[in-house]
């Protein structure tokens, strides 16, 4: 579990260590899913803390009748090293809210695509410094020129991409050739 | 052979080749040309581990004989293992790296593209999301055939001695067997001469881009990896991936 030690990430470990005192008081049972919607909202990615499980699109369903819980989840990823600390992540957080047995269901059908990201986080990952993806997933050619991305630093679309896989299986390495600064760009799926 | 039998089969081929041209991948961790080259192989051996591993879970549900996708992984010896031959070469220089990429890119890419369309729901599944990630490998592996063959005169010999390397490799990926025919008969696996015709297309518009030249369709080929028949290399693959596995079964502490 990575420990950055950054404000964006403290609110993941905060809810580990409270799921240790789960509060004997917790009445999960006058929840709503909506109210389970905004608690999961407060779990943020591992790898990219400027945003939420809900805003990136990873959480896909909630489905609670006041006794049993169960929660949809997707990979971004085949491999995403994240998905397993993710689910744990999204486990302790409603532990911690006073649900006993939630249940994480990891659900590969539909894939998992980049046009699920809340316009809300993708203004977060580019206030983070990540290029947000651009345009449709199902836009993307196969062999042709990619789309002309901004720099998150300074708007600038004089931009070029150095590697088409950048720090994470999810972003790619561009460069920005107005302000110089390098940049990850969550890459379009 | 009955349906799920080939099924079975043709899970673990899928796994196998994903498996093991990722553990290929890996052998190049702290040793790419580049740092940037090394993110983009370790993203793509990542993508291909984490792909091999949802075929393996569908393959061990099916076996049921309380195997799980690790044990599948870890616990097959060579003869058991069904990885296409391209996937156990050696990754010598980066054009041969590159041109063994692009050949099973172009492969993968096509045999996903027709397995979105599998009557089998979770084949289906799995496929929509590994061809998002192939999209970007071919995508990748074709500018490198492309760079290198249309470079400098030693980068051009190089690619085209890798081209003349591989390809004896390559027929394997396009020649079905009964498990293929099966797979296709059922509406899971392409159609195998559909394969064929878009494998050669597409490998042929790069190459020409890439100012190479390929060896003839009819050119003598091995063959053997879908049966269990391996080039020496698969035994020192699997003698280095599975050493933990066998040194500490079942180990669940690390």
């Amino acid at each position: 579990m990575p420990q950055h030690g950054d404000s964006d990430n403290r609110s993941a470990v905060d809810i580990l260590i409270a799921s240790d005192r789960v509060p004997a008081n917790a009445r999960p049972d006058l929840l709503t899913e909506d109210d389970i919607w905004a608690l999961l909202d407060e779990v943020k990615d591992p790898e990219v803390p400027a945003v939420s499980v809900v805003e990136l699109g990873i959480v896909r369903a909630v489905h609670w009748d006041g006794k049993e819980l169960s929660i949809d989840v997707t990979p971004t990823y085949s491999g995403c090293p994240a998905t397993e600390l993710i689910e744990e992540l999204i486990a302790e957080a409603l532990r911690a809210a006073g649900f006993r047995d939630p249940k994480i269901n990891q659900v590969l059908t539909p894939a998992w695509t980049t046009d699920w990201i809340t316009d809300e986080g993708k203004e977060k990952l580019r206030a983070f410094g990540i290029a947000p993806p651009e345009g449709s997933s199902s836009k993307m050619s196969l062999l042709g020129e990619p789309e002309v991305i901004a720099c998150p630093h300074c708007g600038s679309k004089d931009t070029e991409r150095v590697s088409e896989f950048g720090s994470t299986a999810c972003k790619a390495l561009y460069r920005c050739k107005e302000c110089l600064e390098p940049f990850d760009y969550f890459k379009c799926i | 052979m009955n349906q799920k039998e080939a099924l079975t089969e043709y899970l673990l081929r899928l796994a196998d080749s994903d498996m093991i041209l990722g553990q290929r991948l890996c052998e190049l961790c702290g040793k790419a040309p580049a740092l940037e080259e090394e993110m983009a192989l370790m993203n793509v051996a990542l993508d291909l581990v984490g792909q091999a591993r949802n075929w393996y879970e569908y393959a061990a549900d099916l076996i049921d004989d309380g195997r799980d996708a690790d044990k599948l992984a870890y616990r097959r010896d060579a003869h058991d293992y069904r990885n296409l031959l391209l996937t156990e070469q050696p990754n010598e220089d980066y054009a041969v790296t590159m041109g063994r990429q692009f050949f099973f890119d172009v492969w993968h890419y096509f045999t996903l593209k027709s397995l979105v369309n599998a009557s089998d729901e979770r084949v289906a599944g799995i496929a929509a999301k590994a061809l998002k990630e192939v999209t970007y490998h071919l995508r990748r592996s074709s500018e490198w055939v492309k760079r290198l063959g249309d470079g400098t005169e030693e980068s051009h010999r190089r690619m085209q001695d890798a081209v003349d390397i591989l390809w004896r490799f390559t027929g394997e990926l396009i020649t079905p067997d009964e498990t293929d025919q099966l797979m296709a008969e059922a509406g899971i696996g392409p159609d195998p001469e559909q394969l064929k015709e878009d494998w050669r297309g597409l490998v042929k518009e790069v190459l020409q881009e890439a100012t190479l030249t390929p060896q003839p369709d009819d050119a003598w080929m091995y063959m053997g990896g879908k049966r269990g028949e391996h080039t020496e290399h698969l035994g020192f693959i699997l003698a280095e991936m599975q050493f933990l596995q066998r040194a500490y079964p079942d180990a669940t502490t690390w």
